[in-house]
């Protein structure tokens, strides 16, 4: 067990040293930094000394170091646009991305595991057919184009909910909720539902097949020989069995999530931190982009090892297995 | 290459005749979403016959017929069926060349991912070892990120990285590059797999046995035989493929805006929403979806038919 661990965070320290070491030739390769910071009458020797003053001139090894330790620290440096320190702006955006991203989430999960369940026992059902197909159509669609419809269903034909924006915002401390205010919670919806749509397919697709799985299980028709009510054997054993991969799936999905909020930002205008990449990337503002990737990464890395250990602690057989091994 | 694709395309030829074409008769969704799928392909491949006007030739378009409603709607003109642009452009005409480039990027960029990851997926399970286990591990880390992220990250270097004016006339390949590179992960790993089983069976050892080099067993006896399940990710890739390149156009980081696809098409409709003028954004979405839902029925119906469990 302690040996799986170890192997897992060291796993996750190399995966996010490799997508630093990526991040930090961006930095250092695309582009002139010096250029980025001096203007056009500075002498060549002027140059020199800068380079030499910022380190420019050290190995590789030594720069590279340096841009890790850094960021450990969450030092980025500052954007060539907004002429601020990255980290700020990071902080900043950073609560606006993850309320859209948890109340997507929740949202997903609140309508695709019932509706799953749903489709699986009454697989024949009308109801439950017409939720597969929209599911298909679901996945077919774009997430942008299911918010450009929702914009102009809702927003410009009915005049009912904001289209961009984040509506009033209250600040506690440092994180600033949209969640408190009419105006706040009104912006939320449509993207939140944008966000949530695919996931919510994926989830009930998920749910479905998994409980079809189950319900062919020999415990299962030992629990309906034993004349236990349909009620019971459907929620007690059967969808309790299906949660475990539902889990797996959801948290490795909440990383996606944040990267399809990028999409999701653009189209609603949404200010938090894939709006801010997506105009890094249209600004070739290198430090923004690094300092993005870096931080995904991080949350990537950690969602796969969270939930790797997770699937290890609700498994008993895994732990078997890896023992004899 | 030709021949492994001769090979295949026998294989395909003999399936057809039999089971393959049996249950696609047999199912109307099918056949109506191959149809579908046809109709879009050949009316993209045919643009510069079928659609009614040529959107990029400057010296045709009439602005007197800007912002024009489909035919249906009040103030319709027959000569412009799906409404115009605020430029004059026919919807319709920009739709059919939008398309063009659309399944131009998907199949390329599904090609580059077939390419590098049927490769990789090859040498992978044929070699073993150390080899396999980076490529593995890289997979592994690669697919723990979203495809699109992947993309974005690629695009975004290369923007960097070349001059504005080189990115201009290179922005098509490297979409096709970005798009191809962040979905070899499925490839690789299904041939691995196919690849392990394969490469112990006895026509293997026999060719083996003979002294034919790895390079020519891989490609003429294994190849052949893991290229069954390539087809079927291949379909829904395309559908994933056609979607990412579409999301990044309308994000402004895909297609450069002398080549609109139909998600820079969406883009730039997008901004006439507000005003009303709701055909120019609709229409390629609606386009794009019948194209993505086609690809992806066909895909599923593919996959049904060539699992023999499922059977």
């Amino acid at each position: 067990m302690i040996s799986f661990v170890l192997q897992r965070v060291l796993q996750s320290v190399l995966v996010i040293l490799a997508v630093a070491l990526i991040a930090f030739s961006l930095f250092r390769y695309v582009g002139d930094p010096i250029n980025a910071m001096v203007g056009q009458d500075t002498t060549l020797q002027q140059r020199e000394e800068l380079k030499e003053r910022l380190g420019l001139n050290d190995p590789f090894v030594v720069q590279y170091g340096r841009f890790v330790a850094n960021a450990a620290q969450g030092e980025f440096g500052i954007s060539y646009r907004h002429r601020r320190p990255v980290s700020e702006l990071l902080a900043e955006r950073l609560p606006a991305t993850l309320e859209l991203s948890i109340v997507s989430m929740v949202l997903a999960l609140a309508l695709g595991i019932p509706m799953g369940v749903y489709t699986a026992l009454r697989r024949d059902g009308a109801l439950a057919k017409s939720f597969m197909t929209m599911s298909l159509v679901g996945v077919s669609l774009p997430t942008f184009l299911i918010g450009i419809l929702l914009i102009l269903v809702f927003g410009v034909i009915l005049r009912w909910l904001p289209t961009f924006g984040r509506g009033e915002v209250v600040d506690l401390g440092w994180w600033s909720t949209g969640l408190l205010t009419r105006s706040g919670l009104a912006a939320l919806i449509m993207p939140a539902i944008t966000l949530a749509l695919f996931q919510m397919t994926l989830i009930m697709r998920l749910v479905r097949a998994e409980m079809l799985e189950v319900l062919r299980a020999d415990f299962i028709k030992f629990c309906r020989a034993r004349g236990l009510p349909s009620r019971l054997v459907n929620f007690r054993h059967a969808l309790r069995n299906t949660l475990v991969p539902v889990i797996t799936i959801t948290g490795l999905q909440l990383g996606s999530i944040i990267a399809f909020s990028i999409i999701t930002e653009s189209v609603f205008q949404w200010p938090g931190m894939g709006l801010l990449f997506i105009q890094a990337i249209g600004t070739v503002d290198i430090p923004v982009m690094a300092a993005y990737l870096c931080l995904i990464a991080l949350f990537f890395v950690l969602i796969n090892l969270i939930v790797d250990l997770l699937y290890f602690a609700v498994d008993p057989r895994l732990r078997v297995r890896r023992g004899r091994a | 290459m030709a021949e492994i694709q001769a090979e295949t395309r026998g294989r395909l030829a003999s399936l057809a005749d039999s089971d393959l074409w049996h249950s696609f008769k047999g199912s109307p969704v099918t056949i109506a979403s191959a149809l579908v799928a046809l109709l879009l392909v050949l009316g993209a491949l045919l643009a510069p016959v079928v659609a009614p006007h040529n959107p990029f030739d400057l010296a045709s378009l009439d602005i007197m017929a800007a912002n024009l409603p489909p035919v249906w709607a009040e103030g319709g003109d027959p000569a412009y069926p799906l409404g115009t642009d605020d430029q004059g452009r026919d919807v319709l005409s920009a739709i059919l060349y939008g398309a063009r480039i659309s399944l131009l990027v998907g199949f390329a960029s599904v090609l580059l991912s077939i390419l590098i990851g049927v490769s990789l997926g090859l040498v992978s399970g044929y070699v073993g070892g150390r080899l396999d286990a980076v490529i593995m591990r890289v997979a592994d880390v690669q697919l723990s990120f979203p495809a699109i992220l992947i993309a974005l990250l690629i695009d975004g270097a290369a923007r960097g990285l070349l001059p504005r004016d080189l990115h201009e006339s290179l922005a098509l390949y490297v979409l096709v590059f970005a798009i191809g590179f962040s979905g070899w992960v499925q490839y690789a790993r299904t041939v691995r797999g196919a690849t392990m089983v394969e490469s112990r069976k006895e026509y293997v050892q026999a060719a083996q046995i003979i002294g034919i080099g790895p390079a020519t067993i891989l490609r003429r006896h294994i190849l052949p035989n893991v290229m069954g399940p390539v087809l079927v990710i291949a379909t829904i890739h395309l559908a994933i493929a056609i979607i990412t390149e579409a999301t990044l156009s309308f994000l402004g980081v895909g297609v450069p805006p002398t080549s609109p696809s139909l998600g820079t098409l969406i883009r730039f409709g997008n901004e006439y929403l507000f005003s009303g003028q709701w055909w120019i954004s609709i229409f390629p979405g609606v386009v794009l979806v019948l194209l993505v839902l086609s690809v992806n029925l066909l895909g599923d119906w593919l996959r049904d038919a060539l699992n023999p469990r499922l059977r």
